[in-house]
């Protein structure tokens, strides 16, 4: 069973919300989600097209965070969207409509990058750099991009899939440790 | 002394690098520029034109005027180990920065490598003062991938649970909130009575914290024999003792002194700074998740939904004593309404066959063996499924690949980004109101750093 006939089997969101006027042309959408509309826009038309929903009445960026698709690098995406190694999920919420609306953007492989919501949702600041310290996402124009919940000198990102799950042997001093 | 890397009293920087964290902790006045001390104090908001007047940002000050202290990780009314840089100037708290990760533990990494069935174990004690909260913003969103029916009973369970454990974080909350203000008596009061739920939560779940009780397709155990006078009592109880509550707190003089008018926000800012829960509320937004977007059966039975109108420290406390009435509302329809039936899904996928089939079939037990050994595969997909905890929106990211552990687990923790508000809230506030405000955010740490 794949998420589409999940999501047929639940009903969905059965009104498919169209995007926003002002939104970016060329924004890729896809109803593949359990929930929600989704919008796949790329990293240029990411800040606009929140910008576009923020306008429609979407008073409230709920979460924010960081997805490493390491291991699924080929995942199946709404066609025309190249799907890289990070992708920064956002969750807006409108409470005049009672409409939530997720947009997932392809941040990049390397050195994934993003513009900050900052400026236009300030509630956005902390999971900002919550999705920095833990996948070492980028958000251009965040005004403090410092790590929040590691410590100031933590070398790596500790989310991300090739950052190993560590252990520490505590029981016996001799006993050799597991790495 | 020729030494510099010596510490001593005359290289105060190597003094303070002992003990500060540098970025992440908030930098004397002559290392702060304008926009970044505008940022401080909230004045970012004022971007849309709404609240902070932009001249209001005292850039002017020397550092010599003003001191910046610590307050935390261990100090006791921090609720746990929030550590708050505060700029003061004599008593008047100038800015506030919170530096949280002092109870990380790396929770959503911890997600990945544990099995479906075993995460509820793990969410459960992100929010610990709220663990049914937590399993069910968790399950729910397993549910909804697996595309699996829950039954009634199950419905109402859970929600009668999650009810009951509101009530008990609120109370939670009045206890540490009177101990903070020094109403030590209520401090009591509010324990007595959570233990009353707690203990109600050992007879049916086994644990008084960290349940796992509500597990994917239902709950772990039907409510013991008797549960319908346990919960009278429990309804009874504490819908009067509310009322001794008004007496001792509501109407007092000193209490009321503190609260009316301490740290106000407005529902512009609290929109802003993605608030949720009673802080949004206070703030006189009638936003509920139970209300505006009902999950489980919150449609079908009647309750009010709670709003201030100053968004001050008083509407905060008046909605949370408010809320325990109106919970306590609901655990009574629940009480009246509760159907009969199965207390979890009988879709063998999640569900373990009964304990006297394990005896008479292999099948039974290799399934059963497989279940928790191996867990049970999610379908490919990602949901967002989001509940109101008592703190707020408490929303879980899911992100299946296919396999019997998720991809990705991201908990989206009210505490987190309600922390946000604390230095808006204390700006310009005395260092005594300092302690109020954390108190009236209600943060709890372990779910601020999962």
């Amino acid at each position: 069973m794949d998420a589409r006939s999940a999501r047929d089997r639940k009903g969905g969101n059965a009104e498919v919300i169209p995007l926003p006027l002002a939104a970016p042309p060329g924004v890729a959408t896809a109803d593949v989600l359990a929930s929600d509309l989704g919008c796949f826009p790329t990293t240029d038309q990411y800040f606009n097209l929140v910008r576009s929903f923020k306008d429609e009445d979407f008073e409230m960026c709920v979460d924010l965070c960081a997805v490493d698709y390491l291991e699924h690098l080929d995942r199946p995406l709404p066609e025309g969207v190249n799907g890289t190694r990070f992708e920064v999920v956002v969750n807006l919420l409108s409470l005049s409509k009672k409409l939530r609306v997720r947009i997932r953007v392809q941040a990049g492989d390397e050195e994934p990058r993003v513009d900050s919501l900052f400026v236009l949702y300030p509630g956005t600041e902390a999971m900002e750099r919550e999705a920095f310290d833990l996948y070492g996402v980028l958000f251009s124009n965040h005004p403090d991009m410092t790590r929040i919940l590691m410590p100031e000198d933590w070398e790596g990102h500790p989310l991300r899939k090739d950052y190993a799950v560590g252990k520490v042997p505590v029981q016996f001093k001799e006993a050799p440790g597991p790495r | 002394m020729s030494d510099p890397t010596v510490r001593v009293a005359e290289r105060v920087d190597l003094l303070a690098a002992e003990t500060s964290e540098g970025a992440q902790g908030l930098q004397p006045r002559s290392r702060t520029s304008k926009d970044e001390l505008g940022r401080e104090v909230g004045a970012v908001l004022r971007q849309s034109g709404l609240t902070l007047d932009p001249n209001d940002v005292d850039y002017e000050r020397r550092d010599d005027e003003t001191m910046i202290i610590n307050m935390g990780p261990a100090h006791p009314s921090t609720h746990g180990v929030l550590r708050l840089m505060l700029e003061l100037d004599g008593e008047f708290v100038l800015r506030t920065k919170p530096v949280i990760g002092y109870l990380h533990t790396g929770m959503e990494k911890t997600g990945e490598v544990l099995s479906y069935v075993q995460g509820g174990t793990n969410v459960t004690r992100m929010d610990y003062v709220s663990p049914i909260a937590n399993e069910l913003g968790y399950c729910m969103a397993v549910e909804k991938l697996l595309a699996i029916e829950v039954p009634e009973r199950a419905i109402w369970i859970r929600m009668m649970m999650a009810e009951l454990n509101r009530v008990a974080s609120h109370l939670l909350w009045m206890a540490t909130n009177g101990m903070d203000l020094g109403a030590t008596t209520m401090m009591i009061y509010g324990f007595r009575e959570r233990e009353l739920i707690l203990a109600f939560f050992e007879k049916t779940a086994g644990l008084r914290m960290n349940l796992n009780y509500v597990r994917p397709g239902g709950v772990a155990a039907d409510l013991p024999d008797g549960w319908e006078d346990d919960v009278l009592v429990i309804c009874d109880t504490i819908y009067e003792r509310t009322f001794e509550y008004d007496e001792l707190l509501t109407g007092q003089p000193i209490f009321r002194n503190r609260m009316i008018g301490v740290a106000p926000i407005t529902a512009e800012e609290a929109l802003a700074l993605s608030l949720t829960g009673p802080l949004l509320r206070s703030t006189g937004v009638a936003w509920d998740l139970r209300r505006s977007m009902p999950y489980l059966a919150y449609d079908q039975v009647d309750f009010d939904v709670i709003v201030g109108t100053y968004g001050d420290n008083f509407d905060r406390y008046a909605i949370r004593l408010n809320e325990i009435r109106e919970s306590v509302r609901i655990v009574r329809q629940c009480l009246e309404k509760m159907p009969s039936g199965d207390y979890r899904s009988q879709d063998p996928k999640v569900t373990p066959p009964p304990r006297a089939r394990i005896d008479e079939s292999m099948e039974a037990l290799i399934h059963h063996f497989k279940l928790f050994t191996e867990g049970f595969h999610v379908p490919v997909g990602e949901v967002y499924s989001a509940i109101e905890s008592p703190r707020g929106e408490l929303g879980c990211y899911l992100v299946s690949d296919g396999g019997p552990k998720p991809y990705r687990l991201h908990v989206r923790g009210p505490s987190f980004v309600n922390l946000q508000a604390v230095p808006l809230l204390m700006r310009g506030g005395l260092l005594s109101d300092a302690i109020t405000v954390i108190s009236s955010v209600d943060p709890i740490m372990g779910e601020v750093d999962r």
